[in-house]
This record gives C-alpha cells, structure tokens and sequence, in this order.
C-alpha cells in the first residue's frame, strides 16, 4: 500500500537501524512527543533496533491523558443530564473520571455516541433540534482546525442547541515547561508531526535556540522515527540544535494557513491545567468572545468541585518522561486497561496503553 | 431439608453494571464468563471452554452449540444477520471437528421492522443453509415493543456429529506446534464498519461470511493431525491465540509479516484506527497442527476456496501461560494481547 509499506520496510529499517548505531557515541535521550509515535515504536518492537546509548523517553502529546479529571466529571455530569446527546472521539470514553468514566455513564443510561468528526455532531444537533448536543473537544493542534469548523458551522446556521466542552492543548508550552524543569534529562525531540501539519514549525525555531535542544518533525511509522532519531543524533553528535523536518512529504515550514486561520478566528489562547503536570500558562486554547455560547460548561453549570487524583499514579512523570511506565509499582498490578488507576493506561495514545499492551515481554 | 448457605456462591464481578465492553470479546467478555456463568454452570463440557461443547450421547459424539447474532446495520457488503446466524453457529460446530447438521433459530423482532428486511434476511437464511449442507429443524419468534430491540436479533443452536478422531480442543495443543491461518483478515469488520461510518472505497470490502466445515472436512480426511481450531469471530486472530494459549498454557510466536491483510482492509483499518489483528472476520478459521505436517495442511487448505489464502503464520512454544508474541515488520518483538473491550477510534 503506497505511503505506508515504505515506511514500514524491513531493509530501509535496517539500514537507519545501522546509520544510528554508527552514529551514536555517547548516551542520549530523545523524547518522541507525540502518544501516536510511542505506540508505533512499542508495537513495531523499534527499541529492539536501537544501540544502548539511545534511550526514548515517552511525552506529553497524548490529548486523552493530559485532560483535567474535574473536565472529565463535567463531561460526566453533562452527559447524563437528561436530553443532552453526548458525542465524543471513542478514546475519551474509557478515561476513568474521580467516580465513572464516559463508558459507564452510558451504561447508566446517558446518551453518549462515538463520532469521527465534530461535524458529525453538526448534523446530530441539527437533526435533533429537541435535544441538546455536546462534543467533547479534546486534542492539540491537530483537532482543532475540525472542531473550531464544528463551532463556526454551529453559528453560521444558527443551530444553537450545539455546544462545546474544550479541552484544547498546545504543543510548544508543553516542550518549554519539560525544558524548563530542573529534572529536565532530554537531549533532543521529536515533535509531532501531524500537529506540525496544521502548525508548520516556525514556532518551535525560537524554543530550539532558547534551550540548544535539537527539534526534528516526525512521522508516525516506523521509518520515519528511525530516520527522525537519526536527524536528532546527527544534530547532538555535532553539536547543532536547530528545527529539523523529516516529515516533508506532509509538513511545510508556515503549516497550514487556512486552517491556522480557522482556529483563530474561534479559539483564543490561555492558561490551562494539564493532567499529572499542572497548570501550564498560555498552554490550551478557548473559545473567543463571539463564540462563547457555544461553550458547554457555560451552558450547563456542573459542580466542579477539587477532586483528588489517585496518590499512587505516576501519570505526571511518565507524561514529562522522567519515568518509564514500568517504573510505576502499579503498573499491570493495580493499574491495567480494565481497571485504569489513570489516563495513559486506557488511552491508545497513553505510554502506559502501550507498554501494558505490547511491551510487557521486557518486563 | 437443604442446609441454607448464607455464603455467596461466587464473588461479585467488579463492576456494578453491564458495560458494552462485557460483549466486545476481550478480556472483559472474558471475566463474565469465568466470575458470572462458570461458577454457576460448570461441568466437564463447559470446563473444556471450546466453540462448543462436544456430549457422548449412546455411541456417538455429538458437537452442540449456540451463538447469538446482533449487527448494525442488518444488512451489509457481502451478507446480512441471517447468514451470519447460519455460519456462526456452523462454523463452531467445524470447529469441534463435527459435519454442521440441524440448527434451531430464534427471532426477535422489533415492532415496525419492514416485511421485506425481515424477508431478505430469512431467503438469505435458507441459501446459506443449503450452503453449509444444515437443516433449520425448528424455531421460534418473538416481537417487541418499538424501541426494545435493534431491528432484529437471531439466535441459532446447532448439532453435528463429530469426525475428528482426537479430541479438538485447546488442551491437546502441542509446543512445536504449527500456527495455521485460513485466509486473509479483516473484511467482514471493515464492510459492516463502512456502511455503519458511510466510508466509502474505490473495491467495495465484502464481508468473508462463509462456513467452514469443508476446509476442515479436507484436513481430517488428509489425516492431517488436528490439535486444535478456532474461528475468528469478534476480537479477531488476536483474541482467539490469547484464549488457546491461556487455556493450554502456552505461548506463541508469530510472524507479522507472514499474516495476510488485503490492502483495502488495510487501507480502512488505518483510516479508522483499528488494527486488522483484533478486527471480526466470519469465514476465518486458526488450525494448530504438528510442524511436520504443516506444509501439506496449508496446501489443502488452499485447494478450497473458502481457504485458498490459507497461511502459516507462526509457532506454539513451551513458555507455560506465555503470552502471544509478534515479530513487527522491521523485526522488532511485541505482545499481541487481548483487548479489554472493543477497538475505539482514536482522537488523531
């Protein structure tokens, strides 16, 4: 299948797999930021192919696991108001709040649905002009040029029983606040290379200088984070720290302008709490003035009362990559996809999904 | 008189409610089984944990089965609910080693379910019946109220007379043992899964519905040693190695590059994020045979249609409950587990 089996070829995996191994010469530690990269390099067994002195560390880049619980319990609580049509992406279903999870308020009765685009729920609100729809706008850049569209719609049509609940982060702050931290142990990132699609990478230039840290695009197979590690050692071994793009045949530097356009035109940016990691300033977006009363938790008041996070999840350190999930002494004990202690063990973008999932022979 | 047991018979599940995860085939399905139905109902028939259960009844060994059949939508590219409730349940019969003979069939219908739906499904019913060489010997309707049922759901119990000489069964799986795959995976997911999203694709994907007794028959009467069969309903080869290596306590190794994908499955599995290793197929079976007869199995099964793609994909090895390994394309190694639920679509 074009597109796809060259970049899961044996022979040009082997020969990157080579390329690497003569290349590096001291340990490094490159952070992939992306959930979908993890996933690829667990389930392709990518680590097998590594020399020792290049250890991957597990980002932030999974929408699911960063989203707040109170955020969570909102969605909960507004699902299961009576008349409300719930639509989410099917990941966020499974996502254990402080009491339920989406999953199970449906068992409990609510109306909650699985769609694959925010403008499904367009047409569900429109189709149901009785019942109140809500989506669940969860996701980084990639998301929200769809769900800004999803919002525009909404108001170009009048179809005011669409809301909103937003949950939108930004790549860019997430890479600062792990660089900024004292424990910060990254050499180099791989950033993602989907969000880059919408974004370009210009924004990432200034934070390569501020912090001497190499920053190469990525793709999401395995030939493509072969060739990104390479690019990202290439740069340490030699002392570069410059915005790199391996991904080319879908990134360009400026991203995509219309759909930039779209997403400021309905969102603005500001601060947001990030799960396991805290409050990040200019770090999510929300919807602008015009816009507001499409925003669900305006629309529908929910409690949102302090809840506590489970003591025993490492979450946070696994999303900044200062621990591996089996580091965690829950991990596939007290904590597996059936009964999640937190976000990154249910989501198929979360470190902990893949690990439990494909990696525990390395246990 | 009785003595009364204040003691409960078996632990509370943990969960306080049914979650569509119960039904989806994976490790949750799996938990009802074991915590909710096997402490009640347990016996030598059941404690065997097959397709179905094979009962001495005078001199012969018969194979019984039942399966119930619930899809959205009804009908589909390549099939519709009646012949997956005809195959389904014939399938778990070859399963056992048994010739498909009588089935039973129970309808449920829902008030307001066109005439001709409900027409379509049972001609289609009839023809794969003849098909699958089985009788529909008795049966059953019921209607509810508009609201209480989606459509139509189909439960279907059916008997064969087992030819397998050995006992088919995940027990008698072998380390050493040759993994054999009859055909390419995914289809049957991928065309119910692209008239539910409206996806649409230049070759519409067919479902591969079709029963399974005649590979199977061609296997015994080549005298090829079958240790074990299991078909690949919901949850996909992925599932199915996971229940033969838990109940055998074995491991497997497989070879990714060794299983056939077609490429239009491919290309709507990375559309909607799902992994074609976990996907449904309805005409897909494994067969666990001796390594030494694995080459002649494969070229049997591939002078059937229904099996012509037929595969060897991996190995069984002696690592007690070890899980399911697969070896990537790029030749790295990785659990295939089982899912918890069903395969969610991912958010990017």
């Amino acid at each position: 299948m074009k597109f796809i089996d060259e970049y899961r070829d044996p022979l040009a995996a082997r020969k990157l797999a080579q390329a690497i191994r003569r290349t590096a010469t001291r340990p490094w530690t490159i952070m992939e930021v992306c959930g979908g990269q993890t996933h690829t390099i667990v389930k392709s067994g990518l680590q097998d192919l590594l020399p020792p002195e290049v250890t991957l560390v597990h980002g932030p880049g999974c929408p699911v696991c960063v989203t707040p619980l109170d955020l969570i319990d909102s969605a909960v609580a507004i699902a299961s108001r009576p008349g409300v049509i719930f639509c989410s992406f099917g990941d966020m279903l499974r996502v254990p709040g402080s009491s339920k999870s989406l999953f199970e308020a449906k068992a409990g009765g609510a109306d909650v649905r699985i769609v694959y685009s925010p403008l499904d729920a367009v047409t569900l609100a429109r189709a149901n002009p009785g019942r109140q729809v809500v989506f669940f706008a969860v996701g980084f850049e990639t998301t929200a040029p769809a769900n800004a569209m999803a919002v525009w719609q909404a108001a170009r049509e009048g179809i005011e029983n669409f809301s909103v609940l937003v949950a939108h982060v930004l790549v860019p702050p997430a890479i600062e606040a792990i660089l900024g931290a004292p424990d910060c142990r990254v050499h180099a990132f791989l950033a993602a290379g989907h969000v880059c699609t919408v974004m370009g990478f210009a924004e990432y230039e200034p934070v390569a200088r501020r912090y001497r840290v190499p920053i190469v695009v990525t793709g999401f197979e395995p030939v493509d984070l072969l060739e990104g590690i390479h690019m990202a050692l290439l740069q340490l071994e030699s002392g570069r720290a410059e915005v790199e793009n391996q991904y080319s045949r879908a990134v360009r530097r400026e991203g995509n302008r219309p759909a930039q356009q779209r997403i400021v035109e309905v969102f603005e940016v500001g601060p947001r709490t990030w799960r396991g990691i805290g409050e990040i300033p200019a770090s999510g977006l929300r919807l602008r003035e015009p816009y507001r009363r499409f925003d669900a938790l305006a629309r529908f008041p929910v409690a949102q009362g302090q809840v506590e996070e489970s003591g025993e999840c490492l979450a946070g350190l696994v999303l900044r990559g200062l621990k591996k999930p089996q580091e965690c002494p829950a991990f596939a004990v007290r904590c597996t996809p059936e009964r999640p202690l937190g976000a990154p063990m249910v989501s198929s973008e979360g470190a902990c999904a893949a690990y439990y999932l494909y990696g525990r022979h390395r246990q | 008189m009785k003595k009364f047991e204040l003691a409960c018979p078996a632990p509370l599940p943990a969960w306080d409610q049914v979650l569509l995860a119960h039904g989806g085939g994976g490790k949750l399905s799996q938990q009802l089984v074991e915590k909710i139905f096997l402490p009640e109902f347990l016996n030598p028939e059941l404690a065997a944990r097959h397709d179905g259960a094979v009962v001495r009844l005078g001199g012969s060994r018969l194979a019984f089965t039942t399966d119930s059949y619930v899809v959205r939508p009804l009908i589909f590219p390549g099939g519709c609910i009646g012949d997956l409730a005809v195959y389904g349940t014939v399938n778990d019969l070859a399963m056992c080693g048994a010739r498909p003979l009588y089935l039973s069939a129970g309808f449920i219908l829902e008030e307001g379910l066109p005439m001709e739906t409900l027409q379509t499904v049972v001609v289609s019913m009839g023809e794969a019946a003849r098909r699958a060489g089985v009788a529909l010997v008795t049966g059953d309707t019921k209607v509810v109220d508009k609201g209480k049922g989606d459509g139509m759901f189909i439960t279907t119990a059916g008997i064969g007379v087992v030819e397998a000489p050995a006992e088919i069964v995940p027990a008698s799986v072998q380390p050493g043992d040759a993994v054999i795959l009859s055909g390419d995976l995914g289809s049957h997911g991928v065309a119910v899964l692209s008239v539910r999203e409206g996806l649409e694709f230049d070759a519409p994907v067919r479902s591969d519905a079709a029963p399974l007794w005649e590979p199977v028959e061609a296997l015994l009467k080549a005298g090829i040693e079958v240790h074990c069969l299991r078909d690949l309903t919901r949850g996909g080869l992925a599932s199915a190695l996971n229940e033969i290596a838990s109940a055998r306590g074995a491991g497997m190794r497989i070879e990714e590059a060794a299983v056939p994908v077609t490429d239009a499955v491919r290309g709507a599995c990375e559309i909607l994020g799902l992994d074609p290793l976990y996907v449904a197929n309805e005409g897909r079976f494994t067969a666990f045979v001796p390594e030494s007869q694995a080459g002649r199995a494969v070229e049997i099964l591939r002078a059937v249609p229904v099996s012509a793609g037929a595969a060897r994909i991996g190995r069984v090895v002696a690592e007690c409950s070890g899980p399911v390994l697969l070896r990537s394309r790029i030749g790295g190694t990785r659990v295939l587990d089982m899912l918890s639920g069903e395969q969610l679509p991912r958010i990017c």
